[in-house]
């Protein structure tokens, strides 16, 4: 799509830069640091799963046995792989098993001992780095088998019963009425969790639990139905919360399709403590990066809490700040599904140019990324009727500013969840206004000096002075002072609090995780 | 999820239109009538009443038609057996004559249907019952007066998501500075001071910091409701409250969210229950009332 807005190159430029420099101090912090959650999804690499029969992780065992005999600060694999080297027991699994009831006694190697474990540890955690790869290559083959969607924006939409069992016919069902990629909500205790529940799963709230039993049992389901259908239908989770890492590398080895994953949305509004969140993002970008993920980031989240005029900027610093975080971690532009919303209050006076002019600037200062655009909530009343008219105009948007991805909006968001009948209404609308107006973009050239231009330039500028404003905070992090002081919507979030702290260790000079390296030099071995 | 920005404006209006009798030029009088009347607005006692019956039915385009429109969908293949099946519904839920507009299939086990039809059931006005808002509205500024001149010192307001429910929309909608429907929130009021822990505050969590805090109240937002969760939290939040603190001098517990029933609060063991579409003065006049016209209530009871 050619260009439709008269930016200027220099602001834009001006913005990345400002973005990099507040990341760059924050990416420092992420590589003298590890977690708890971190160190757990090496050893998912080596091969541990299950759990204990109170359904304890055995990586949770294992971890928290290893920290305390010797912390954490030279990574979990050291002291583990010495171990078994000594004969503590078989295998990994038999060691977890044992450490839980404090039988082994582990130690930091050196000399000889230290190499000869570096390079047990590297062996055994690349067979899931290669699994992951091999995950990747399968989907390349199915996508090169099945075919992508025809049209874009692709058709994205939301299961969420809680049951695994249940949430599979009906993702099934959602393909076969038109969805190209299929999210499931996870049950919304998650995030707080810190540890990946274990096994299929049938009872959650207002959502499924992430396990990596659900994400097998429904990928293979959209497999059959992709075959069926002949369209790659892609799947969705989250890899967010405090157990990021995790996730995210259980989503690489089952060969999920795209996982949500905001750079500061557990921060800012799950209350994790911020350098938890920004070590154990760096690693599931990592490991998104390598297995082919499309990552969704969350500005939506900036506009449900805020006025979505006054605070259409932070939608814009967000998603430079995300862009900034993810190349850094390796992912390429085709990965990044930065966010954006339609949520304007719908009886303020231009509110759908305005939603345009946020549109089509997201669209210019990305080009390659297959943006994200999610739906009006906030402004979803009840009365379904309006709802529906207001999904047809958030579709519209979509279609004239050549979104790459389109959460489909429910007349019933806010109501209920929503029946099979609000599915499929809901789908005739996207149908309807991709169908007669998709070709728009072709006609859809904004004038120069109209508000639309006019408006997008305002809140370039406005973004460049926000990312001004925390580069420009003292310390050593500016933006983690910016989080700490309140800069984001009103949420005070110091680096020194919030969940999952004590889950964060300094590296010492001998750290050494195999997970990083590997996915850090792009080897397999 | 969200709460009503227009929660609160169709109701009198709704209430208006099936309420007269006549058509609508005196329908827009007796609207802006009950909205009017604020706080006691559409209430069974101070209707205008010499005009309205005690027995209505809805309105399609003619008085007494009866006229109502319903959507559903059946689990069975469309066909003409499907079509009646949609017509045997309809006249079960009282529907006659019931006309199926529309009908169609989606995908090959179900079909949707929008049926018009009469409904042969009549509403007795004299039966209803309302929960009537038992406080007047306030201005900010009036709150502020209020508080200062009665409390003689800032009102505490502790507030939070808890358990398992990570929707922040309710409560920040009430606590933020930012508000909701134009209001501003409680954060606004200069003598309103708000502690907002957000989200998944834990029950234990609450109590310490409603206790630290001196809380006048404590306000919880519950939007989840699968498996009854907002329920569950909310007993068990009020029954912690009750526990840490001396028997009277519990904080006011205020809870919100959509799907609570009226008059439920006392059953769940709390003080006020607010539904979709309140707004962050309908609140604030309501703490006042609960709080600072009888400050005895809380603090020197026992």
């Amino acid at each position: 799509m050619k260009p439709l807005l008269d930016l200027d190159p220099a602001d834009v430029r001006r913005a990345r830069t400002l973005a990099r420099k507040a990341g760059r101090p924050v990416v420092k912090l992420a590589q003298s640091h590890t977690t708890v959650s971190v160190e757990r999804a090496t050893l998912r690499l080596a091969g541990l799963g299950g759990a204990d029969h109170d359904r304890v992780p055995w990586v949770n065992h294992l971890v928290d046995a290893v920290r305390a005999e010797v912390g954490l600060e030279h990574g979990i694999t050291s002291p583990v792989y010495d171990a078994l080297r000594r004969g503590e027991a078989p295998d990994l699994l038999t060691l977890a098993q044992k450490a839980a009831s404090g039988s082994v006694q582990f130690r930091l190697p050196e000399g000889k001992d230290a190499t000869a474990a570096a390079k047990d540890a590297r062996r055994e955690v690349s067979r899931g780095i290669r699994t992951i790869d091999k995950q990747r290559a399968n989907r390349d083959r199915l996508i090169k088998r099945h075919g992508d969607p025809k049209q874009r924006p692709w058709i994205y939409l939301i299961v969420a019963t809680g049951d695994i069992y249940e949430d599979i016919p009906q993702a099934q069902n959602a393909a076969r009425e038109g969805a190209d990629i299929i999210a499931v909500i996870r049950s919304t205790g998650q995030s707080l969790l810190d540890y990946v529940p274990e096994g299929a799963t049938r009872e959650g709230y207002a959502g499924t639990y992430a396990t990596q039993e659900n994400f097998r049992l429904m990928r293979a389901a959209l497999d059959e139905t992709s075959k069926e259908l002949g369209r790659y239908i892609r799947l969705t989770n989250y890899a967010s919360g405090l157990c990021m890492p995790e996730i995210a590398t259980l989503a690489g080895l089952e060969r999920l399709d795209m996982m949500l994953n905001d750079s500061m949305y557990g921060i800012l509004f799950r209350d994790i403590n911020p350098i938890r969140t920004f070590v154990d993002q760096r690693f599931s970008r990592q490991i998104h990066a390598r297995a082919g993920i499309i990552i969704n980031t969350g500005e939506d989240n900036y506009l449900t809490t805020a006025d979505a005029v006054e605070a259409a900027h932070t939608v814009t610093v967000s998603q430079l700040l995300n862009e900034y975080f993810a190349k850094e971690a390796g992912l390429e532009d085709w990965q990044l599904g930065l966010g954006h919303a339609f949520e304007i209050v719908p009886e303020i006076p231009d509110s759908f140019r305005m939603e345009l002019a946020h549109a089509l600037l997201a669209r210019q200062l990305f080009p390659e990324a297959p943006l994200k655009w999610m739906p009006p909530t906030k402004h979803m009343t009840g009365d379904v009727f309006r709802g529906y008219l207001l999904d047809g105009f958030f579709n519209l948007v979509g279609a004239m500013t050549g979104q790459g991805i389109l959460l489909v909006g429910m007349m019933t968001e806010a109501v209920v969840t929503p029946f099979l009948s609000d599915r499929d209404l809901a789908l005739q609308n996207v149908r309807y206004v991709l169908n007669a107006a998709g070709g728009l973009t072709e006609d859809f050239h904004p004038p120069r000096d109209g508000f639309i231009q006019t408006r997008a330039r305002h809140v370039l500028g406005e973004a460049i002075d926000l990312l001004t404003k925390i580069t420009e905070e003292p310390g050593k992090a500016p933006l983690l002072e910016a989080i700490g002081d309140g800069t984001f919507g009103l949420m005070k979030r110091p680096a020194n609090a919030g969940k999952g702290l004590d889950g964060v260790v300094v590296r010492a000079d001998g750290y050494d995780n195999p997970a990083t390296t590997l996915l850090e030099t792009g080897e397999t071995r | 999820m969200t709460q009503s920005r227009a929660g609160q404006d169709p109701r009198t209006t709704d209430r208006a239109m099936p309420l007269d009798p006549m058509p609508a030029k005196r329908t827009a009088k007796s609207a802006t009538k009950n909205a009017a009347r604020g706080a006691k607005g559409g209430t069974k006692g101070a209707a205008p009443s010499k005009k309205i019956p005690d027995i209505v039915r809805p309105y399609g385009d003619t008085t007494g038609d009866g006229m109502v429109q319903v959507s559903f969908t059946l689990p069975i293949p469309h066909d003409k057996r499907a079509e009646g099946a949609a017509l045997q519904l309809a006249k079960k839920m009282g529907l006659e004559p019931a006309l199926l507009v529309h009908a169609k299939p989606m995908g090959p086990d179900f079909t949707f249907f929008v049926v018009y039809g009469s409904a042969t059931h009549l509403v007795d006005l004299r039966d209803v019952v309302v929960v009537e808002r038992e406080f007047p509205l306030l201005s900010p500024t009036e709150v502020n007066k209020a508080v200062k001149s009665r409390m003689r010192r800032k009102l505490v307001v502790v507030g939070a998501c808890i358990g398992t429910d990570a929707h922040t929309v309710g409560i920040d909608a009430i606590l933020n500075i930012k508000g909701f429907a134009g209001e501003k929130g409680l954060e606004y009021y200069r003598e309103i001071k708000v502690v907002n822990l957000g989200a998944q505050v834990l029950v234990p969590e609450l109590v310490a910091r409603a206790r630290a805090e001196k809380a006048d109240a404590v306000m919880v937002s519950q939007v989840v409701t699968q498996r009854d969760a907002h329920i569950h939290n909310t007993t068990t939040m009020s029954a912690a409250f009750r526990e840490a603190y001396p028997a009277g001098q519990v904080p006011l517990l205020v809870v919100g969210g959509p799907r609570f029933e009226e008059g439920s609060a006392p059953k769940l063991g709390v003080d006020r229950i607010f539904g979709r579409g309140t707004t962050p003065g309908e609140v604030a006049s309501y703490l006042v009332h609960a709080l600072a016209t009888a400050p005895a209530r809380t603090k020197e009871k026992s």
